[in-house]
């Protein structure tokens, strides 16, 4: 019975020999009027009951992803001499803000069936079902956006961007761009020997408007007639004001 | 100084945009046009997302153009029956314009279409006008007088009213046609319409220079107002704190464009906006020629 109780628990907790504790130096992104950026630190250790296995050293992988949307992904061509639109690829779902930060090249810590399981690197983060049938090279829309994400620093590969120390303790700190979009940054963190994930962790980044940036866009979405008068309220009143001031001072 | 845009959503320098808003004022009160055609391609170069920088101009321009329109009419420079006629024709045109924006939209391609807009109406116009003031300029250096309005087939039209402001006693027919022409025209461009109506008015219409600036000003505030109201319930893409940046430099910039036109020649204040119209409608043919920087763009949504 012993037995059959201590094989049980084998089975139900496996391998778990290696396992994350993180710690985030914010979970709480604010934004405010005069938001421009922030970095976040993400640090943690990772626990085990085992002394440190031989073999190859533990890597670490940290992902942080923004909210996923599906955009359309447009390619030009010259027709009658002018630059066209002609073809279109519907990427289902990219997310607005991706960066990966590995303790080594991604390459070496991390195998292909692995990165498939998991999506971890950028472009196994864009999920695209299928292009239509006239467009040939699906595989350059992707390839696009990554490369134009990428150059705004929306896309990030930080390979050696994780420091580790005794193979224990972690850190890495990811740049977030000013030109943010709200919601929750999926926070993953992997630890990988020999390319394969032995251990994952997740939690989130919250990264919300607050203040006059917070009242202003629920306004403008919850009662938008009003928010047009005011704009227009408020146009008017420069208007009048630039004319008032001018005139007063007979310029 | 960097302000983050609640709609917009990015971060952007404070100071860069009260200085854009300040030059294109200037224009503003100067010409009698909105800026918007200036204004809306400036706002896409520096990352606004496209939607934003149209329904948040069309809040700029109510701001200048009120601002402007009040030093007319401090000046008399405002023919309030032709505005009023004018603006009947634009708000009917531009409901028109919008059903044909959304059809030009389903067939995708309205980028396209909306810059062809821009490179034609831009091109003829200032062309036009170009060579018209430069022969005006010539024969006053010679010293004969230029003739005024010659009798046409305008003045054959019914409905006549008499526009005192303007000196022209003409049918409401061909203001209405305008106002209905540039109200389309406004909607699918995404602008107030001033760089049409200008020389519409003063070449369709024969109206004096200066009534038409401040006539213009006047039927492009209520356009604008509209067109603001229409996208900020609709679309949600007026950025407030960019309207504000943009407006405060914008109507400081008004006042002192409608000062430098006041004491400028008509033709000189023609031939300027000829030159300028013709600027933009280089840049845009220039960059509908020539092989872009990256073939690939993203739109945001699916289909």
């Amino acid at each position: 019975m012993l037995r059959y109780i201590i094989a049980f628990i084998m089975l139900a907790l496996p391998a778990v020999a290696e396992e994350v504790v993180l710690g985030l130096s914010k979970d709480e992104v604010a934004i405010t009027t005069s938001f421009d950026g922030s970095d976040v630190l993400i640090f943690g250790a990772v626990k085990r009951e085992a002394p440190i296995p031989d073999g190859d050293p533990l890597e670490v992988i940290i992902t942080v992803s923004g909210p996923s949307e599906s955009v359309t992904v447009r390619r030009k061509e010259k027709r009658f001499g002018i630059w066209v639109n002609i073809d279109a690829v519907e990427i289902d779902e990219a997310p607005s803000f991706y960066a990966v930060a590995t303790s080594a090249p991604l390459r070496d810590v991390l195998n292909d069936v692995e990165d498939l399981r998991y999506k971890i690197s950028v472009p196994r983060a864009i999920r695209s079902v299928g292009a239509p049938m006239a467009v040939q090279d699906a595989a350059a829309f992707t390839q696009a956006i990554i490369r134009i994400r990428t150059k705004s620093d929306a896309y990030q590969l930080l390979e050696n961007g994780v420091s580790v120390d005794a193979q224990t303790l972690f850190q890495t700190s990811i740049q977030l761009p000013a030109a943010l979009t709200e919601g929750e940054y999926k926070t993953r963190i992997f630890l990988t020997r020999s390319g394969k994930v032995i251990s994952d962790y997740e939690t989130s980044i919250d990264v919300r408007k607050i203040g006059l940036e917070r009242w202003l866009f629920t306004m403008s979405r919850e009662s938008s007639l009003l928010y047009g008068l005011m704009s227009l309220a408020i146009a008017i009143a420069a208007g009048w004001g630039a004319s008032a001031i001018f005139r007063v001072f007979r310029l | 100084m960097q302000i983050y845009l609640p709609i917009a959503e990015i971060s952007v320098n404070a100071f860069l945009l009260l200085g854009l808003g300040g030059i294109v004022g200037i224009l503003s009160g100067m010409f009698g046009v909105g800026g918007g055609f200036l204004m809306t391609p400036l706002l896409f170069f520096i990352g606004i997302p496209p939607a934003v920088a149209v329904a948040t101009e069309a809040n700029q321009i109510v701001a200048s153009s009120f601002s402007g329109v009040l030093a007319h009419f401090k000046r008399k420079t405002v023919d309030l029956r032709m505005g009023t006629v004018l603006l009947i024709g634009g708000l009917v045109g531009a409901a028109l314009g919008v059903v044909v924006f959304n059809y030009l939209k389903a067939q995708g391609q309205v980028d396209l279409l909306v810059k062809l807009c821009y490179v034609i109406f831009l091109g003829v116009i200032g062309g036009l006008m170009f060579i018209e003031s430069l022969n005006a300029i010539r024969k006053t250096s010679k010293g004969t007088v230029p003739k005024r309005k010659k009798h046409n087939w305008i003045h054959g039209l019914p409905f006549k009213m008499r526009f005192r402001v303007s000196g022209l006693y003409i049918s409401v027919i061909p203001p209405i046609i305008v106002g209905v022409l540039v109200g389309i025209l406004a909607a699918i461009m995404g602008v107030g319409g001033g760089f049409i109506m200008v020389p519409a008015m003063i070449y369709l219409l024969g109206m004096p220079t200066k009534v038409v600036v401040g006539t213009s000003l006047f039927q492009i505030i209520f356009v604008t107002a509209f067109t603001t109201m229409l996208h900020a319930t609709t679309n949600f893409t007026v950025d407030i704190v960019l309207a504000v940046l943009l407006l405060v430099g914008g109507v400081f910039g008004a006042q002192i464009g409608t000062r430098i036109g006041v004491k400028m020649k008509a033709e000189q204040l023609r031939i300027l906006l000829a030159i300028m119209v013709l600027t933009v409608c280089g840049k845009l043919a220039f960059d509908l020629l020539v092989m872009p920087s990256d073939i690939f763009s993203i739109a945001a949504g699916g289909h």
